[in-house]
């Protein structure tokens, strides 16, 4: 019996081979078809409320993800024959692919860095810059902790700064009338745009701080981190405390100008300094020649949809400057604000726009 | 600890020196010793195994209904679902499984049955062995290049079918060493049979060896797909995205659409603040765990289809 294949399985056998040789060949067949059509534009219907078609790839940062992923569902609910995409690979993981021509809208937690401004120069990549929304980097600690109310900027850099570095272990370090008990600090994983800015916020240079701190891409594990220890600090988006007001304590920020809680007022209007920051997108100029991403851009500045950022956890911008951002658009202004200098601090948005 | 046999059949020693103590209290000790520690080994594998799935269920369950696997994902967890994910994981593994299988099998039979015991085989040997231990984002940045970037007129970039590729890759060298274990265990007196009637390699191969391995063949190949299932590195490195909310179409253009997988949605929910999503991340967990089943469902009954026919 073990010398031959039973006629069952010879079928069996038959079927998966040309199964599989299909496949194949039908991969081959594919390329000679569909070469240099760009995207996969499926034909419009024209029964659609609207008429736009096509797709709108966009990628980027995680954190501008939620407000990526609520703009592009409800403007596929408007517009049902755009395919509109996100991705979230990161703020600089979305700029190299952003750079490399690979997409036409992608998020970022910082403004472009210098060699990303290179990069696309090298590719012949114009893109605008568009912020928004606001995010306010929440400094939190345990409920339990009844004395850190609030911490001015040079004590929450004595606690980061890369000199801190196991010297620095207990709050009485920080503030001569704090307790002496130990210092357990929780922060952002250092490839994260979150890292960038509050490094450049609080140290004074960008991606440099103490190693020797519990470091998380995942805020919610910095959220469990700080709940179950009652000496802890953490620094992680506005969205992520407000999710867990139960669990953690904001502190107030000092930056210079008094105490001041984050909130969605004073992250808005610029009083939670510096910790407060714009969320952007950079849209490609050549993208923006086709009408659906050019309506997908416009749809994220929409007052009307300003909702839709509060939704997710962050900051609407205030209407003015969501006129001003329109206007870039509407000019095709190319180029960043922040003159490609990476996370900048401390400056109002109106002002720079 | 030298075994009687071997002393007896050194010259060097002699046997009526070595003595034998049936200790048997003593051996049987330890054997129920040896016997504990294996059960408490089960017992502890088990109960974390348990502990998950009863965690993940208490949160996941509730969440799973009609609505849930026919949704596309959305910003409200109340609306969100999971239809894109589980079609684009679909899709993916169906691919997987046309690529990897005749390749993989292929690879392993000719490295088995053709090449044995040469130098090449030897060098091709460790080359697999190394690529199987390779971590799956390092497959993730070769698809990225070769894939979606070089093979761009292929492939249209960041698309199912650079997805099923890269992971082709990653399951391929699992693929071929199950391949070659199994064809291993089938005896050499069985191919000398074949060869003593005259048949020729292939003729063997193909009549005797391969029918006897191949409930072990896809054994190994559905074991490899369902470590494939559960990637999620891969996929992000080149580019599958997180947000999706159409279906491919179920045509060659599909190849050709981008999507996403539910380990990608399992990740993204699990990152985000709102405690709902963390829920729908548990339910999502238990689709993926049926699907990972099913799959090995689907090899267990293949396994004993071809074993009764034998």
């Amino acid at each position: 019996m073990v010398f031959n294949i039973q006629p069952k399985q010879k079928v069996f056998l038959t079927s998966l081979a040309v199964v599989s040789l299909i496949a194949t060949a039908c991969a081959g067949n594919q390329t000679t078809t569909s070469q240099g059509t760009g995207n996969s534009a499926s034909p419009a219907a024209t029964t659609a409320p609207s008429n736009l078609s096509g797709s709108v790839l966009i990628d980027g940062s995680s954190t501008v993800f939620p407000i990526s992923e609520a703009m592009a569902e409800e403007f596929q609910k408007a517009n049902p024959n755009v395919k509109v995409t996100v991705g979230s690979s990161g703020t600089g993981g979305g700029f190299k692919k952003f750079c490399n021509d690979e997409t036409d809208i992608t998020g970022a937690s910082r403004p472009i860095k210098p060699s990303e401004v290179e990069l696309c120069k090298k590719n012949n990549i114009e893109y605008i810059e568009l912020p928004v929304a606001f995010d306010g980097l929440t400094v939190v600690v345990n409920p339990k902790n009844e004395f850190a109310k609030c911490l001015t900027v040079p004590e929450l850099k004595k606690m980061w700064e890369p000199a801190a570095q196991g010297k620095i272990k207990s709050w009485n370090q920080i503030r001569s009338d704090f307790p002496d008990q130990p210092l357990g600090l929780y922060g952002a994983g250092t490839d994260s745009g979150t890292y960038d800015y509050f490094t450049a916020a609080i140290v004074g240079k960008e991606g440099e701080s103490r190693g020797d701190f519990t470091a998380s891409e995942d805020d919610n594990v910095l959220v469990q981190g700080v709940a179950s220890d009652v000496n802890g600090l953490a620094f992680f988006g506005f969205a992520y405390y407000v999710q867990n007001k139960e669990k953690v304590r904001a502190v107030a920020i000092d930056g210079g100008n008094g105490c001041v809680e984050p909130s969605a007022e004073t992250i808005s209007n610029g009083t939670y300094q510096p910790l407060s920051r714009p969320e952007f997108i950079y849209v490609k100029k050549k993208s923006l020649e086709r009408p659906e991403v050019e309506a997908m851009a416009k749809f994220y500045i929409n007052p009307a949809n300003a909702n839709l950022i509060s939704e997710v956890g962050y900051v609407p911008l205030p209407a003015d400057i969501e006129q001003r951002v329109a206007v870039r658009i509407a000019e095709r202004k190319t180029g960043s604000v922040f003159e490609g200098k990476g996370s900048t601090t401390g400056v109002k948005l109106k002002d720079l726009l | 600890m030298t075994l009687p046999s071997q002393a007896f059949q050194d010259d060097s020693l002699d046997f009526k020196e070595l003595k034998f103590f049936p200790d048997l209290p003593k051996r049987y000790k330890i054997d129920s010793v040896f016997k504990f520690a294996s059960w408490a080994a089960v017992v502890i594998a088990l109960s974390v195994l348990s502990i998950l799935l009863i965690e993940v269920a208490i949160d996941g369950l509730s969440m799973i209904n009609w609505q849930f696997l026919t949704s596309y994902p959305s910003r409200k967890p109340a609306d969100a679902g999971i239809l894109s994910p589980i079609v684009g994981t679909i899709w993916v593994m169906v691919l997987v499984a046309l690529f990897s299988f005749p390749i993989g099998v292929g690879a392993g039979i000719f490295l088995e049955e053709f090449i044995a015991d040469s130098f090449l085989e030897n060098v091709i040997e460790v080359n697999i062995a190394n690529l199987a231990a390779v971590p799956s984002i390092i497959y993730g940045l070769l698809g990225l290049q070769v894939f979606v970037r070089w093979l761009f007129p292929l492939t249209q970039g960041r698309t199912i079918i650079s997805g099923a590729l890269t992971l082709t890759l990653l399951v391929l060298p699992i693929i071929i060493i199950a391949t070659r274990e199994a064809l291993r265990a089938v005896p050499g007196s069985m191919r000398q049979a074949g060869f003593a009637l005259g048949a020729t390699r292939w003729q063997v191969v193909r009549d005797i060896v391969f029918p006897q391995a191949l409930p072990g063949i896809l054994t190994g190949t559905i074991l490899a797909l369902s470590r494939g299932i559960g990637e999620t590195a891969p996929l992000i490195t080149i580019g599958a995205l997180t947000y999706v909310a159409f279906l491919p179409p179920l045509s060659l253009e599909g190849l050709h659409s981008t999507f996403s997988v539910l380990p990608i949605q399992i990740f993204n929910w699990v990152s985000r603040p709102q405690q709902e999503f963390h829920l729908l991340a548990a339910g999502a967990i238990i689709v993926l765990m049926v699907l990972l089943l099913a799959m090995n469902g689907i090899a267990i009954y293949l396994r004993n289809r071809f074993q009764i026919t034998r």
